[in-house]
């Protein structure tokens, strides 16, 4: 299992509801569901990745979050988790609304572009960033709304979002984000991590 | 059609059964057939629950009609719902007609046919007669209950009824009320029954009218673009047009063909009582308008399946139960397979769904069993 779900299964306490938005195969699921006890639900809009979710026996419903989200009562899961996606809606802000109405707390972790390398290739190649952690090209990729984790926390400044812990990503090293190294971090953190409500 | 029931298993009810219409059965038969062996700890029971046509006969050959059961490419040895593993438990619906209580049975009251004397049957009489056959077979709690199109919603129905005696349950190609849509195809199926010459005639069967029925409902279970692959315009005899109205397409002669098998297999009133009970179904004013009511108290896990090229369940009226499911938190998984085999992709072999059926049912059973999983 990746690092990145490391981090996010230490957030997540025991026994506890979760809803994996784009669960893809069901590896945190099936990591929070076996080794957490906890009550996992998925959506995922890819069709043979959510046959293997229930071929795991996951309970993972087929269908895109932009549409699917609202169905889901208020407050109906501990935390609502959206790895590495938000870039990806046509509406990033309102799959976040229906985040934080769905879940108690919800876990969302952003590829941060503002990583020093994205900076340079743009700065001396002057083309689009193409890193380990964006490998698409401009007209192929399906980030829409690229940011960096300073344009995350002053969007959730500025929408009163609480952000009750902030971790970063750097070369598989987990670290905590402070307002002290904030800067510092948006450099040379590959991805951000946020527990917000 | 063949009336020959008389040596498959049948279970005499002898408590009475309040009907929706307010009849109240009692000693009235469900007959039945089972597969595969239920385990010491009758930790193995499925139920399925047969469409409009189909019957107790899930697979091998049906010994009264001659014919491969309904659902062979699922159940069977070795197959998705396999029958070494589990033990699959079919009942013939009420209102049908392969010797469970029909309009085709003699009424003892009176020593005649019931024909349409038959009282009026929904899809929860179904499921509640079919509740008797449980407790026949001493089966506590189903690992699954399933089923596809008018199985599909008894499969609602049941969870509905017993939310707590499935482990599993997996609607497959439904919907949780019929729509204007499929009533008006099944009141077309009746109106040609009903405008047949020989239709409540003494000693005659509305063959005609069953089987223009039957011609009109096969249509809804395809899909344009599956017929149009299979069929197009070919001619039936490699020549030319004939200028008259015998069959010259292929696509005609292959619907007359399913029309007149099916009347040799089919009881014209039977189908009447059976397309009415799938009109009636609305599990959501059940609930007075609310459908996540339903499955307030539900225990089971859900699967909910739908099938890209169904126009007769599309995959918007199967979400909606999906919807419901999440709106009252229960446990839920759905997916749409890619399909262009239409409505009947459930009953054929569409492996990508054979695959998911298998894998839920086993994934569940590994669960109730408590066995690891890598």
């Amino acid at each position: 299992m990746k690092k990145e779900f490391k981090v996010i299964s230490q957030i997540i306490k025991n026994n506890k509801r979760v809803l994996d938005i784009g669960c893809g195969d069901g590896t945190l699921m099936e990591y929070l569901k076996i080794n957490q006890k906890n009550d996992v639900r998925g959506l995922e809009p890819k069709k043979d990745l959510v046959q293997k979710c229930i071929s795991k026996g996951l309970s993972v419903i087929e269908g895109d979050a932009e549409k699917e989200l609202i169905q889901f009562p208020k407050k109906s899961f501990d935390y609502a988790v959206l790895s590495q996606t938000l870039q990806a809606f046509l509406n990033p802000e309102e799959v976040l609304n229906q985040l934080l109405r769905i879940g108690k707390q919800t876990i969302v972790s952003i590829p941060n572009f503002g990583y020093w390398k994205v900076r340079l290739h743009l700065l001396f190649k002057g083309t689009m960033p193409v890193t380990k952690n964006l490998p698409n090209e401009w007209y192929d990729t399906p980030n829409l709304h690229m940011c960096t984790i300073q344009d995350f926390v002053n969007f959730c400044n500025e929408k009163k979002i609480t952000i009750d812990k902030s971790m970063c990503l750097t070369n598989e090293k987990i670290s905590e984000i402070t307002k002290g190294n904030m800067k510092y971090k948006n450099i040379f953190s590959q991805l951000g991590i946020f527990l917000i409500q | 059609m063949n009336n020959n029931t008389k040596n498959i298993k049948k279970l005499i009810i002898d408590q009475s059964l309040k009907l929706d219409c307010g009849k109240i059965i009692k000693d009235f038969s469900l007959a039945y057939e089972t597969y595969g062996t239920l385990n010491k700890n009758k930790s193995n029971a499925i139920l399925t629950f047969h469409a409009l046509t189909g019957d107790q006969f899930v697979t091998n050959i049906n010994p009264i009609t001659r014919r491969e059961g309904w659902w062979s490419f699922a159940v069977g040895p070795g197959k998705a719902i396999d029958t070494d593993k589990y033990f699959v438990i079919c009942a013939n619906v009420i209102g049908g007609c392969m010797g469970s209580f029909g309009p085709k049975e003699m009424n003892p009251e009176n020593n005649k046919i019931f024909g349409t004397t038959f009282p009026v049957i929904t899809i929860k009489d179904i499921v509640k007669a079919q509740k008797f056959l449980l407790d026949h077979l001493d089966v506590k709690k189903l690992l699954a209950v399933t089923g596809g199109s008018m199985g599909g919603m008894q499969v609602l129905q049941f969870v509905s009824l017993y939310p707590e005696m499935a482990h599993s349950a997996i609607p497959i190609a439904c919907s949780a009320s019929h729509s204007a849509q499929n009533i008006a195809l099944n009141e077309l199926g009746r109106q040609a029954i009903m405008a047949d010459p020989n239709w409540k005639k003494e000693n005659h069967t509305p063959d005609k009218g069953l089987a223009v029925a039957r011609m009109a409902a096969h249509i809804t279970y395809l899909s344009k673009q599956g017929l149009q692959e299979k069929f197009g315009r070919k001619l039936q005899d490699k020549g030319s047009l004939k200028f008259s109205f015998d069959a010259d397409f292929q696509i005609e002669s292959y619907l007359r063909y399913q029309g007149a098998n099916f009347v040799d297999r089919f009881d014209a009133n039977s189908y009447l009582y059976i397309t009415r009970a799938m009109d009636y179904f609305d599990l959501e004013k059940q609930f007075n308008g609310n459908l996540s009511l339903a499955f307030k108290n539900t225990k089971s896990k859900f699967c909910v399946i739908s099938f890209s090229s169904d126009w007769l369940y599309p995959t918007i009226e199967n979400k909606e139960i999906v919807i419901a499911l999440n709106a009252c938190g229960a446990n839920v998984g759905f997916v749409e397979i890619n399909s262009d085999k239409g409505h009947d992709s459930f009953l054929l072999n569409v492996p990508e769904f054979l695959k998911t059926l298998s894998d839920f049912i086993k994934s569940t059973y590994d669960e109730v069993n408590n066995e690891k999983r890598i």
